[in-house]
């Protein structure tokens, strides 16, 4: 990851930022409404980072795995159905239940990724039609279920009124939320915390440890790795379950951290942001995760203009429709993937089957 | 004993059934762990499927209904099918079937306002769906392009336009293009002029044209891929791009080629949908069709005929599942589920050959590559 790569990143982030506040200014102070933005951004950047992360051990190992968009939405349904379950049956408490729910789905991610390194690793299908396989197939499941045990008659809660535990608690964090001012950036829910903490283990473990250093031999040179004694598909079987468990940490962001329901197809496209923002980052953890505070910040100006709506100039009317603003996360994907901002380079065995 | 005669007329026979028997074991398979979902959920198999295959073919009605569902699913499967023959993976379909089908809703309810007079059908049907033919086809042109000069990858490029073009139809339904009649709150356009209006084929039955259109179009691709040069190049760069390069082919503009040929049997899919069947665009309803598409064409085996047997076997699921719904309460969502299942077993081939032991063939069709081709 190069300087110049930050540098835009930055750039483009202040440019929203600025907008921002030069709306805002005669209503707020520019402290607060920054560090508001700042806040919402590595909020609302979550399921991004994590997705990202999730495509890294994936592709970093020689896989490509565009079904992640299908294992968050995966992820997000059964983590939610079985936080409410654990309340509305079992009678658990909010806390316990959310936390099954987390579990759950960071299980479901896991376990669609094993059906993803079945396809791609021992039945040795074409990587791109095995994920979009996982997309279709989550977003049926869930859709069927979704419908059957809600307002069908198949309902799991045998007879009982399902009710939600709500959602995850915001966490002091000890020093960083103590600075005066700033110390809110930091009042976030535990799995933005977790997706922070992810990135900084994620970077030691691809870059420092003998596991990281066989990952990425697995994903350029996957011949060469078998030759010195690694078990090239085991270590693609293992890598790949991660990232689907990293998916499905983001896709609990959804039903258990975000909002407290669940709705079809809800990920509404943030897999695939995910891929664009790793690819961004270059295939390195910080990248990916300053790619996905790019989109995060793309997210947090919209949110942030509803809020502004009456203080917008009006020869800035256009930013009042939020259709043109929404447009913003997925052109500026394009632009990027265009390779205007300086060129990336994938894994060297990346999306190629290994045939001893 | 067999004789050898016999024994090369059996190689030969199974050899030529192979491409069918895969996809119809994929189905089989698919539809049995669909029953056994039904009944892990508390339906029963039997009857649900009982009322689908009676919802789909059980009278005039519905062989009807199976026709209009299909006829959309032939042109979007020809539209993804074309793409994996260029070796490029259209995942945007739905995006240029939404943008194909508001272009023809704008020619057919505002034109005649425009110029102020009436147009006769003969000059207004086709120049609404043309112009959604072009629409869909510029909606593709752009990704294909991107692939082509930059190498910006397609899988991600056409996913980002499905919800580009998600944001700017809510935009035209919801403001110039919206229904301005006092009763209507949905994000929908006016109706389209009666001179726009593909007729159906028989009284009382909603079949329209556009099926038959949808077959001819079929062959026609088929003409195109195998009996033209255009069709060649395609299929060259798609097989093998650095042999189409030496070979002289511009691969680039092969690549930009194929994509907008995509989009424009997209474009069509939608323009059909909007003249023949609803008289209008209303938000949404493209949505679905991009996955269903893909589904259909490797279903299909990229094969123009193969499309239209996987168009009416989806075309036909659809329409069976309301009267599936109806007589057994299983939500017809469980049509997703089997036809994901069916995509599993076709895309994954190896292990349908493994549960019913059938001997792989010799070659590999290479449908995608991955980020750096």
């Amino acid at each position: 990851m190069d300087w110049r790569r930050f540098a835009i990143i930055a750039l483009i982030i202040g440019i929203m930022f600025g907008t921002v506040v030069l709306i805002g200014v005669s209503q707020n102070s520019a402290l607060v409404l920054i560090t508001s933005m700042l806040a919402t951004t590595i909020a609302v950047a979550t399921p991004l980072t994590l997705g990202a992360l999730s495509g890294l051990y994936c592709e970093r190992a020689g896989v490509v795995n565009i079904g992640i968009e299908g294992m968050m939405l995966g992820a997000a349904f059964f983590g939610w159905l079985a936080s409410i379950y654990m309340n509305t049956v079992f009678h658990l408490a909010a806390m316990p239940s959310l936390l099954t729910g987390v579990v759950t789905a960071v299980v479901t991610g896991g376990l669609f990724a094993l059906l993803h390194a079945v396809l791609s690793i021992t039945f040795k299908v074409d990587q791109i039609i095995g994920g979009t396989v996982i997309n279709i197939l989550a977003a049926g499941i869930t859709g069927f279920l979704n419908r059957q045990m809600f307002f069908g008659g198949g309902s799991v809660f045998g007879g009982q009124i399902p009710h939600s535990p709500g959602v995850l608690p915001r966490i002091h964090v000890p020093v960083l939320g103590d600075i005066p001012g700033l110390g809110r950036v930091f009042e976030q829910q535990p799995i933005a915390l977790a997706a922070l903490a992810l990135v900084v283990i994620t970077h030691f473990v691809l870059f420092y440890t003998r596991w990281g250093l066989r990952t990425r031999a697995v994903g350029e040179h996957p011949a060469a790795a078998d030759t010195v004694g690694i078990n090239v598909i085991r270590m693609r079987y293992m890598n790949v379950i991660i990232g689907g468990m990293l998916a499905g940490l983001g896709g609990a962001y959804f039903t258990l951290e975000s909002i407290s329901s669940f709705e079809p197809l809800m990920t509404n496209g943030r897999g695939f942001i995910a891929l664009a923002a790793m690819i961004f980052g270059n295939w390195t953890p910080f990248g990916a995760w300053a790619a996905a505070l790019v989109f995060g910040a793309a997210q947090a100006l919209q949110i942030n203009l509803q809020f502004l709506r009456q203080l917008i100039p009006p020869q800035w009317a256009f930013l009042q429709n939020s259709y043109v603003v929404g447009l913003a996360p997925y052109v500026l994907t394009m632009l990027i993937l265009t390779g205007l901002i300086g060129r990336t380079i994938p894994p060297a065995a990346d999306g190629k089957v290994y045939e001893k | 004993m067999q004789s050898a005669d016999q024994q090369g007329f059996l190689r030969n026979l199974t050899r030529r059934l192979d491409p069918l028997i895969v996809p119809l074991l994929a189905i089989l398979t698919a539809v049995v762990i669909g029953g056994l979902i039904i009944w892990a959920v508390g339906g029963d198999p039997i009857a649900a499927y009982r009322g689908l295959v009676q919802g789909a073919f059980g009278s005039d009605r519905a062989l009807s209904e199976t026709a209009v569902w299909a006829t959309p699913y032939i042109f979007a499967g020809l539209a993804v099918a074309v793409a994996f023959k260029g070796g490029l993976f259209n995942i945007g379909a739905e995006g240029q079937l939404a943008f194909g089908a508001v272009m023809a809703a704008l020619i057919g309810y505002a034109l005649p306002d425009w110029l102020h007079t009436p147009i006769p059908a003969y000059i207004h049907i086709p120049l609404a769906i043309g112009l959604g033919v072009l629409a869909g086809a510029a909606w593709a042109a752009i990704p294909g392009a991107l692939k082509a000069y930059t190498g910006g990858h397609e899988v991600i490029n056409t996913i980002m336009m499905n919800y580009i073009a998600l944001n700017l139809t809510s935009f035209l339904l919801n403001g110039p293009m919206k229904d301005p009649n006092p009763l209507n709150v949905v994000a929908r356009t006016p109706s389209i002029a009666e001179s726009a209006r593909i007729p159906p084929i028989f009284v009382d039955l909603r079949v329209h044209w556009g099926f038959v259109l949808a077959l001819l179009v079929a062959a026609f691709m088929w003409w195109l891929l195998w009996k033209t040069t255009v069709g060649f190049e395609i299929r060259t760069v798609g097989a093998n791009p650095d042999a189409a390069k030496y070979a002289g082919i511009n691969v680039k503009r092969t690549i930009v080629i194929s994509m907008a040929l995509s989009g424009a049997l997209a474009g069509l899919a939608g323009a059909i949908e909007v003249t023949g069947l609803n008289y209008r665009h209303e938000l949404g309803f493209s949505v679905g069709y991009g996955f269903d598409a893909i589904a259909i064409a490797l279903l299909g085996r990229t094969n123009p005929f193969g499309v239209i047997l996987a168009a009416i076997l989806f075309g036909a699921m659809r329409n069976g599942a309301t009267r599936m719904q109806f007589l057994t309460q299983i939500p017809i969502d469980i049509i997703s589920v089997i036809q994901a299942l069916i995509l599993l077993f076709v895309a994954a081939d190896a292990i349908v050959r493994y549960i019913y032991r059938i001997r792989a063939r010799e070659e590999r069709v290479v449908l995608t590559r991955g980020w750096g081709g």
